[in-house]
C-alpha cells in the first residue's frame, strides 16, 4: 500500500545510517566526554553581532553551547545562536513580521512549526548545496505542499522505544525485544508491574512531551493502517483501547514526563517510548543500562513516522545572503556531523559517519534501521498542507487521549465528538490526505 | 501649587507610562478577543472558548486555587507580621529569611518543589529512609489529583507568601505605639489588641496585600505546570495552549479577558470590603 | 513595641511557655521557607547522577560540575551585566514615577481616583505573554528593541502596581497632622515633604524597589521576546531550563537565585531600618 515516496522518506534515516556507520555501532567511544571537554575550551566568548539564528531546536543549555561552539564556529562570518523556547520563539518572528523589519536572519524549528507561516518565509530553492546530497522526500516536505522551497530539510529524528536492561528477563514468551507487537508489549508492562510492584512502563504525556505524535504516527497506523480517514473506525476503538490497557500499568508520573531520559535515569520507568533526541541523555549517561529498540507493530503493521527539523530565512531577514551562506553551511555534510554530536538529531544529506559517535547515536541508530528496515513497516507522513490549524490538528488527538485515557470518558463518544473536530480542521485548511491515508481530490475526509 | 491640579499632575507620569506600555498593547490585543482578523465583529472566540471542554475545569481548578491558597497566606503572613513585630533580637535575620521566596520566580519554585514531590523526590526518600514506605509512593500521578491539588496550593504558599507579609510588616511598623500602650492600660488581651487595634489600622496594607496577591493568583502557571504537567488545567495554561500551541490568539485573547474580569470584580470587592472612611484615617 | 515578648516575663510560667511557644513557631517557620531553598542548592552542587539517585540522603554527594557549567556558559557574564542594567533601571524608574503617583492617591481626593487605581492594577492581571506581541511591534517600529531601555521599561510597567500600591499604603499610615504640622511650622508643600514624610517612608520604599529588582530579575518572557544581544540572565538560562537535563535544572535554577537573596540581603538594612523611625 505504501507508495514509493513513503518508502524513501521511511528509508531516509536507515539509508544514511547504513555503511560506515554501522560499524562504528560496535566500537566504544566516549564521544560525549570529549564533546564536553571541547565545548568548555573555548571560554566565555561574547557573541558579536553576526547573523542572528533563532532557533526553537537544540534548546537545551548543553545543546546550546555545542552548536555554539563546536557546529557554527567554522563558518566564515559571525553567527549569533539563541535558542529559544517555543512562546518566545513564535512571538518574536510574529512581531518582527508586523513590524516588517527584523535581526532574525535564519529561522530553526520543527516542519509543524513553518507549516504555520508558509508566506512569511523566503524561497529557499537557490541556495547552493554543493555537493550535498539531500534527501528528496524531505525536501519535498519543505515545499509545504507549493513550489517554492520554504524551509530547507535540517536534520531529521523519530521515535523509538528504550528499555532498562533489568528489564529484559520479563519479556513475554518467544517475544523478540527488536521485533515487538503491541500486545506484547502490553503483556511485557503487565509482568513488569507485576515482578516489580509497580507500574514500569513510562510515557512522555507532561505538558511539552511529545505525544500527539505518537497517536498520529505510531498508534493510529499501526492499527487502523490511517491516520485521519478512519478516526472513528471500529480499528480505531480496537488501538484506544489497546492503549488504555497499557495506561494501566503506565507509571502514573507520565502526565508529568516531558522528556523520558530522567524517568529512565532515576529508575522510576524501565521502559519507554520517546524521540531519539529526548532519549539521548539517558543512553549517553549509561550506554551499558539501555537499550534502545523499535516501536511496536499492531495489526496493521509497525506504524512509525519521522521528526524533521528544518531550517528558514523569513521575509524581514536584514541580510539575505548571510543568512543563505548560513543555510548552505548547515547542510555541510561535516556540519551535519557536528550538529548530530550536538544535538542528536541525524543528517538529512548523505554523510559518511565516523566512528566516533555518542553512544545515543549508535544506540538509537541500530533501532532506527531494525525499525524502518522491518518487514511490516508502515510508515506515516507528516501532515502537509494544514497551514495555521496544525496546532488545532495535534489538539485532536490529545485531547482524545486526555478525555478517553485519562478521563476515562466513553470511547465511541469522545472519538465521534473529536472526528468532527478533526473534519472541521481538514475542511478548513482543504488539505488532501497523505501517508499511510490515499490521496484524496479536495479535504482528507474523516468516515 | 493648586491643590485642584496637583494630584493629577502627581499622576501624570504614572498615568503617561500606562497608556504607552499596556492600554495600547492591551487594546490591540483584547479587540481581537471581539473581532475576527478582518475586523469584523463577532463572538464567535468567546462561545469556542466558553464551549471548550476544558473550559470549566480551568475556571473551576483556577477559582479552587485562589480560595484555598490565599486564606492561607493571609493568615501565614498575618502571624509573620505580628511576629516579626514582637521581635527585639534577630528580627532582621528573621525577616530575611521569611522573606527570601520573595527572589525565586515561579520558575525556580516549581523546579524546587518538584525535586521534593517527585517519585525518586526528597519527600520520598525521606519517608523511605525513616522505614514510613518500602517503595515509592507516586504523589503527582494522574489518579491524585487531590494530591496533585494539595501540592501546588503548598508551593504556592511557599512561594507567594512573603510579598503579603512585607506589604503587611511595613503597614504595621507604621500604626503608632501610643495605640498599643492605650490598649494595654485598659486591660486589652493580645488578642483584642489584635484584632480592635492592629487589623482596623491595617486595613489599607491588607487591601494592597489581598488585591496584589490574588491578582497575581489568577494568573498562576509555572508552579501548577511543573507539579501538575497535565492533569490541572488553570486559565494561564490555556492562554499558553491557544496562543503558542493551537496558534489562536483570538481565544487566547477571550481567555485573557476572563482573567482580567475576574481580577477587576476581586479588586472592586477588596476595595469595599476594607475601605477606610476618610474621618477614620489617621 | 518594645514590650517583646520574655523581656519582661520570667517570673510567670505562663509567660515562659508562651515564649517557648514564639521561638518555637519562628523556627519552624523559618525551616518552611529554608528547607526548600537548602534543597535547591544540595541539588545544584550534587552530580548529575546524585540528582536521580534514590534514597537521597541529607547530604548528596558534592560537585561544582554543574554549577561551573554555567560560569563557562559563553555570554553568560554579558547577560549578567545586562540583567543588572535592566533591574537597576527599573527600579529607579518605577520608584520615580510610582512614588508621587502612590502619594497622590493616599492624600487627594479627586475624580477618577478609582479608576486610576483599577487600570494600575489591570497591568498585573491581564498576562504579559499575550502583551509581548504588540509591545515588540512597538518597540521594533521605535527604536527601542533589543535595548536596556526598552525591557527595562517592560518591567517598570510590570513593577508599577506594586510601587504604587505600595507607597500608597505607606502614605496613608502616616498622619496627615504630621504634615500640616510641618506646613504651619512655615515648611511649604515640598520641603514638609521631604523633610518629614519622606525619611518616615524610606524604608517603605525601598521595599517597593526590592519588589522592582526582582521582578525584573526572574522575568522571562518579555526579556526572551525584547532583547536579543542585550539578553538577560534568565532568558538566557531559565527558559532553556525546561528542557535541560535535571541537574542542569537545579544548578540553573540556583545560579539565578542567588543574585537575588544576596541583592535583598544587602538593602535588608534599609527594609528593616523602619522599625527604627516607626517607633517614634
Amino acid at each position: 500500500m505504501a507508495t514509493r515516496r513513503q518508502i524513501q522518506q521511511a528509508n531516509g534515516v536507515a539509508e544514511i545510517l547504513q555503511g560506515s556507520f554501522m560499524k562504528s555501532v560496535i566500537q566504544k567511544s566516549s564521544a560525549l566526554s570529549l564533546v564536553l571537554a571541547a565545548s568548555f575550551l573555548g571560554t566565555g566568548s561574547v557573541q558579536a553581532e553576526g547573523v542572528l539564528f533563532w532557533s526553537k531546536q537544540a534548546n537545551p543549555p548543553e545543546e546550546q553551547q555545542a552548536m555554539r561552539e563546536n557546529v557554527l564556529s567554522g563558518f566564515e562570518g559571525e553567527v549569533d545562536f539563541q535558542g529559544s523556547e517555543p512562546g518566545p520563539w513564535l512571538t518574536r518572528l510574529q512581531a518582527e513580521i508586523k513590524a516588517g523589519s527584523g535581526k532574525i536572519a535564519v529561522l530553526g524549528g520543527l516542519h509543524g512549526d513553518f507549516t504555520t507561516m508558509g508566506d512569511d518565509l523566503v524561497d529557499l530553492s537557490s541556495v547552493d548545496l554543493g555537493d550535498s546530497e539531500m534527501n528528496g522526500t524531505f525536501m519535498e516536505l519543505g515545499k509545504l505542499g507549493g513550489g517554492e522551497l520554504k524551509y530547507m530539510p535540517w536534520m531529521q529524528a523519530t521515535y523509538v522505544m528504550a528499555a532498562n536492561k533489568k528489564a529484559l528477563e520479563h519479556l513475554p514468551e518467544g517475544a523478540d525485544v527488536m521485533a515487538l507487537s503491541y500486545d506484547e508489549l502490553i503483556a511485557w508492562s503487565k509482568a513488569l508491574a507485576e515482578k516489580t510492584g509497580s507500574p514500569k512502563f513510562g510515557f512522555p504525556a507532561g505538558p511539552k512531551g511529545l505525544k500527539h505524535r505518537f497517536f498520529q504516527g505510531y498508534l493510529y497506523p499501526s492499527y487502523t493502517n490511517s491516520m485521519v480517514t478512519k478516526f472513528r473506525s471500529a480499528e480505531a476503538e480496537t488501538a484506544w483501547n489497546a492503549f488504555k490497557d497499557l495506561w494501566t500499568v503506565t507509571n502514573p508520573g507520565s502526565t508529568g514526563y516531558d522528556n523520558m531520559s530522567e524517568p529512565l535515569l532515576s529508575e522510576e520507568v524501565w521502559v519507554a517510548f520517546d524521540h531519539t533526541a529526548r532519549l539521548a541523555n539517558a543512553f549517553n549517561e549509561r550506554p551499558e543500562d539501555f537499550i534502545a529498540f523499535p516501536a511496536a507493530a499492531g495489526p496493521a503493521g509497525r506504524g512509525f513516522m519521522p521528526v524533521i527539523a528544518g531550517i528558514a530565512i523569513p521575509s524581514t531577514a536584514p541580510d539575505m545572503d548571510a543568512a543563505k551562506a548560513l543555510v548552505a553551511y548547515l547542510t555541510n555534510p561535516a556540519t551535519q556531523i557536528e550538529t548530530l554530536k550536538a544535538t542528536s538529531f541525524f543528517p538529512v544529506v548523505d554523510v559518511e559517519l565516523p566512528d566516533d559517535m555518542p553512544p545515543a547515536v549508535k544506540l538509537s541508530g541500530a533501532a532506527i534501521a531494525a525499525m524502518s528496515g522491518s518487514d511490516d513497516a508502515n510508515p506515516g507522513l507528516l501532515p502537509v498542507g494544514l497551514g495555521k490549524l496544525g496546532g488545532q490538528f495535534n489538539a485532536v488527538y490529545v485531547d482524545a487521549f486526555e478525555r478517553i485515557v485519562l478521563g476515562g470518558e466513553d470511547v465511541k463518544a469522545v472519538l465521534d465528538e473529536q472526528a468532527e473536530a478533526l473534519k472541521a480542521v481538514m475542511e478548513e485548511a482543504g488539505a488532501p490526505c497523505w501517508a499511510p491515508d490515499p490521496a484524496s481530490d479536495g479535504p482528507c475526509p474523516v468516515e | 501649587m493648586n491643590p485642584r491640579t496637583l494630584p493629577y499632575l502627581l499622576l501624570l507620569p504614572a498615568t503617561f507610562f500606562l497608556v504607552a506600555f499596556f492600554l495600547y498593547p492591551f487594546f490591540l490585543v483584547a479587540w481581537q478577543a471581539f473581532a475576527t482578523d478582518e475586523g469584523v465583529l463577532t463572538s464567535k472566540y468567546f462561545v469556542k472558548m466558553y464551549k471548550h471542554w476544558k473550559f470549566d475545569k480551568a475556571l473551576t481548578n483556577t477559582f479552587l486555587l485562589v480560595l484555598a491558597v490565599v486564606p492561607v497566606q493571609l493568615a501565614l503572613s498575618l502571624l509573620m507580621a505580628t511576629m516579626v513585630s514582637k521581635m527585639q533580637k534577630g528580627r532582621d535575620m528573621i525577616l530575611y529569611i521569611w522573606t527570601i521566596p520573595l527572589g525565586i520566580s515561579d520558575l525556580a519554585a516549581g523546579l524546587i518543589w518538584l525535586a521534593i514531590f517527585e517519585q525518586t523526590g526528597f519527600l520520598n526518600s525521606f519517608l523511605f529512609n525513616i522505614g514510613a514506605i518500602d517503595s515509592q509512593i507516586t504523589f503527582l500521578g494522574y489518579q491524585n489529583k487531590t494530591v496533585i491539588f494539595l501540592a501546588v496550593m503548598i508551593a504556592e504558599v511557599w512561594r507567594a507568601t512573603a510579598i503579603m507579609l512585607v506589604i503587611l510588616v511595613a503597614g504595621i511598623g507604621l500604626i503608632p505605639k501610643e495605640y498599643y500602650e492605650a490598649a494595654e492600660v485598659f486591660g486589652a488581651s493580645r488578642w483584642k489588641q489584635f484584632t480592635r487595634v492592629t487589623l482596623p489600622l491595617l486595613k489599607p496594607s491588607l487591601q494592597t496585600a489581598l488585591i496584589l496577591r490574588v491578582i497575581l493568583a489568577f494568573e498562576v502557571f509555572a508552579v501548577v505546570v511543573a507539579l501538575g504537567g497535565t492533569n490541572l488545567p488553570i486559565l494561564m495554561g490555556e492562554i499558553y495552549k491557544w496562543q503558542f500551541e493551537l496558534q489562536d490568539s483570538h481565544v487566547a485573547a477571550a481567555y485573557a479577558l476572563v482573567i482580567l474580569a475576574i481580577s477587576i470584580a476581586f479588586t472592586l470587592f477588596f476595595m469595599w470590603l476594607l475601605r477606610t472612611p476618610r474621618e477614620a484615617q489617621l | 513595641m518594645n514590650m517583646a515578648v520574655g523581656s519582661q516575663g520570667g517570673f510567670q510560667p505562663g509567660k515562659s511557655l508562651r515564649r517557648a511557644w514564639f521561638i518555637l513557631i519562628t523556627v519552624v517557620l523559618c525551616l518552611w521557607v529554608l528547607l526548600p531553598i537548602y534543597l535547591l542548592f544540595s541539588n545544584a552542587f550534587s552530580t548529575s547522577s546524585g540528582v536521580s539517585a534514590f534514597p537521597k540522603g541529607i547530604v548528596p554527594p558534592f560537585s561544582t560540575e554543574s554549577v561551573g557549567f554555567f560560569f563557562r556558559y559563553s555570554g553568560v557574564g554579558k547577560a549578567f551585566w545586562s540583567s543588572i542594567q535592566v533591574a537597576v533601571l527599573t527600579m529607579i524608574m518605577s520608584i520615580l514615577i510610582g512614588a508621587p503617583a502612590g502619594y497622590s492617591l493616599s492624600r487627594f481626593d479627586f475624580r477618577g481616583k478609582n479608576l486610576f487605581r483599577i487600570l494600575i492594577l489591570m497591568t498585573r492581571a491581564f498576562p504579559l505573554p499575550l502583551l509581548a506581541l504588540p509591545m515588540a511591534v512597538m518597540f521594533i517600529r521605535v527604536g527601542l528593541d533589543d535595548t536596556i531601555l526598552g525591557l527595562a521599561l517592560v518591567h517598570t510597567t510590570l513593577a508599577l502596581p506594586f510601587a504604587v500600591l505600595i507607597t500608597y499604603s505607606l502614605f496613608s499610615g502616616i498622619p496627615i497632622e504630621l504634615e500640616e504640622a510641618a506646613w504651619t511650622l512655615g515648611c511649604n508643600r515640598i520641603q514638609a515633604f521631604r523633610k518629614v514624610i519622606f525619611p518616615l517612608v524610606l524604608p517603605g520604599i525601598t521595599a517597593s524597589a526590592i519588589f522592582a529588582f526582582v521582578i525584573s530579575w526572574n522575568e522571562v518572557f518579555a526579556a526572551a521576546v525584547l532583547t536579543i544581544e542585550h539578553r538577560t540572565l534568565p532568558a538566557f538560562i531559565l527558559q532553556s531550563l525546561g528542557v535541560a537535563p535535571l541537574h542542569l535544572k537545579f544548578a540553573g535554577g540556583a545560579v539565578l537565585v542567588l543574585p537575588a537573596l544576596i541583592f535583598i540581603f544587602l538593602v535588608r538594612k534599609y527594609l528593616f531600618a523602619m522599625w527604627g523611625i516607626a517607633n517614634r
